[in-house]
């Protein structure tokens, strides 16, 4: 997964001379998670600049930049410190074209692990889409696989928005094929269905792809034949793939890691009520994170994760099984 | 004005909620601006910022922004941008002293110097952050010393003497363009108006009110023309009189201007609209 991003990076790089890269640690260290390794080698100082830590300074600075025709790449070392810089990314960043009458485009990606490491505690640990997710004139996308990474990060890159692009540091060793072509890009906005299956749909975003897509395993040597549909992008969402495919099996659970008080899953889930309600065989049912901060202890962070055993629960639940 | 004037017409303006006087500076057409504040589809940000949110980008004017000090860090990343494409523009970032105790303040300086970018930081110190007072609000009150902590250059300026202001920016300018250094100006000026139009502005007399008005920039500048006999009382009239004209003609125009169509409610949030199944 990192060599992926690392891909679409440098491939960016080398594509358009208005694309830099900035962020803590990505130069001369590598990237805190080497994602950026080799790109300050390849590119100079010019293109690949080490911030000193100041979330809120340098996301302005991006934003600025970005109104005057660069293609600012903003590296959250992870998106835990995005939170100092809120004020620069929905006050100014999402705003910019509307509050000018069209004046501006904001080709600007903001880019880092969200949701949880490995026993880091609450404030290294928190899932943010749906704070990002909530703004219109922000994007939001979370890759699951390598090739969706690259493609996906290559398309935030090129589009004329602001992107938030939310990556897993679980995921960050993750192995599968990556396309080579130069010109590989996945649009934004397009769901992808994962697993196809016909008694239940389970919708799922980033580190809950590979969870529900074990969970479906399981469920298929017990006879329940699950859909598992991977968001991809949170905004612009594909909310079509959802309808259909619900429509299809008449079951949906919702797998997510973040907390579930006014999340992604909620907003899935009202949806799904609004759009296909009399196609529905069970209430949507929805797996979240625990409603507390991230505990450190293993076993209690073990707990605040969904895991595979809670998503196949949910679905024979909605299964009445 | 007299800031905005040392700049190159290329140049960049970013600023904050009080930027009136500067857009017009920038070259901003009165009908535009008086259009915004009217929510006008003919305003300048066709109806959509308003008072606070002027912009012109054909013109330089990058905005009005109206979260105090938010515009630090975007003047900073312009500035960065106009060094990345190698042009020789330069930004001027305006903000009240009440942005100085922001975070994005400092965080924008300590870049701009390490950076060596060619942006110009001029707080407008009125000495009122709203009702509160530099000295309830500010522990050590020299804003132009501030730059020390960053070894950004600086210096305090008369805000009440347009020429001053200009010969000061000038320094500045000449500074980012050639050496591309920021600079810091301390304007020192006063505010006579209420904060908005919801302030009675009872935290201060009117005696002190009084005082600045005695040092007001425009009699000050008015009074140095008369002196070396550029201008005369009768052209001052006629100047007088065509801007009150501007500013009917332009209130007209806005009171005229369309409201913006229902449709423009969903327009410019993104560069092409989402799909249509969202």
């Amino acid at each position: 997964m990192r060599d992926a991003l690392n891909q679409a990076l440098k491939e960016e790089l080398a594509r358009d001379s208005s694309v830099f890269l900035m962020g803590e640690e990505v130069a001369e260290y590598q990237g805190a998670y080497k994602v950026t390794r080799g790109l300050l080698e390849e590119f100079g100082p010019k293109r690949v600049i080490d911030t000193p830590i100041t979330e809120l300074g340098f996301a302005g600075l991006g934003v600025g930049a970005a109104m005057i025709g660069l293609r600012p790449i903003v590296e959250f070392m992870t998106f835990n410190f995005s939170i100092l810089a809120t004020d620069q990314i929905i006050n100014s960043a999402a705003k910019m074209r509307y509050m000018s009458g069209g004046q501006f485009k904001m080709p600007l990606v903001f880019r880092g692990p969200n949701g949880s490491a490995y026993q880091v505690s609450s404030q290294h640990s928190q899932a943010l889409e749906s704070w990002y997710a909530y703004f219109p004139g922000l994007k939001v996308v979370m890759p699951a696989t390598p090739a969706d990474a690259k493609g996906l990060l290559k398309s935030a890159i090129r589009d004329d928005d602001p992107v938030i692009f939310l990556e897993q540091e679980r995921m960050y060793g993750m192995k599968g094929e990556v396309p080579e072509d130069e010109n590989f890009t996945i649009p934004l906005g397009v769901a992808d269905v994962k697993r196809e299956g016909t008694d239940a749909t389970i919708i799922a975003r980033s580190l809950m792809v590979p969870t529900a897509l074990q969970a479906a395993e399981q469920l298929e040597k017990e006879g329940v034949s699950t859909e598992v549909i991977d968001l991809r992008t949170i905004r612009p969402l594909d909310l079509q793939t959802i309808i259909e495919s619900v429509k299809k099996t008449n079951r949906a659970v919702v797998a997510e890691e973040s907390h579930p008080f006014a999340s992604v899953g909620a907003e899935i889930s009202a949806a799904i009520n609004e759009h296909a309600f009399d196609y529905l065989d069970a209430p949507v049912k929805r797996v979240s994170g625990a409603d507390v901060p991230m505990p450190y202890a293993k076993n209690l962070e073990q707990l605040a994760i969904p895991d595979v055993s809670a998503i196949v629960a949910a679905v024979k639940e909605v299964s009445y099984l | 004005m007299g800031a905005i004037s040392a700049q190159r017409q290329d140049d960049y303006v970013l600023t904050s909620y009080r930027e009136h006087g500067q857009a017009l500076a920038k070259g901003m057409s009165p009908d535009a601006i008086m259009a915004e504040l009217y929510g006008k589809a003919t305003g300048c940000s066709r109806g959509k910022g308003g008072s606070m949110h002027l912009f012109d980008v054909e013109l330089g004017f990058l905005g009005g922004h109206a979260i105090v000090g938010g515009q630090i860090p975007l003047a900073t990343g312009v500035a960065f941008a106009a060094k990345y494409k190698e042009t020789d523009q330069v930004t001027l970032c305006f903000f009240g002293e009440a942005a100085v105790n922001q975070g994005a303040f400092h965080e924008s300086l300590n870049m701009a110097q390490l950076w060596k970018l060619p942006c110009i930081y001029i707080c407008e110190n009125n000495m009122y952050g709203m009702g509160t007072s530099l000295q309830r609000a500010m522990s050590f009150q020299n804003v132009a010393l501030k730059s020390c902590a960053y070894e950004v250059a600086s210096e305090a300026v008369d805000g009440m003497d347009v020429l001053a202001m200009r010969a000061a920016v000038q320094r500045a300018v000449k500074r980012a363009r050639e050496e591309s250094l920021p600079t810091l100006l301390e304007a020192r000026t006063y505010r006579y108006m209420g904060h908005s139009m919801s302030d009675p502005g009872n935290y201060r007399t009117r005696a002190e009110i009084e005082k600045y008005q005695e040092r007001d920039p425009i009699k000050i500048f008015t009074n140095k023309l008369k002196e070396a006999n550029i201008i005369s009382e009768n052209e001052l009239a006629e100047i007088e009189a065509q801007v009150k004209e501007d500013v009917e003609r332009s209130a007209k125009f806005a009171d005229e201007s369309p409201l913006p169509d229902a449709q423009e409610l969903f327009t410019d949030v993104y560069a092409e609209p989402l799909n249509s199944n969202q």
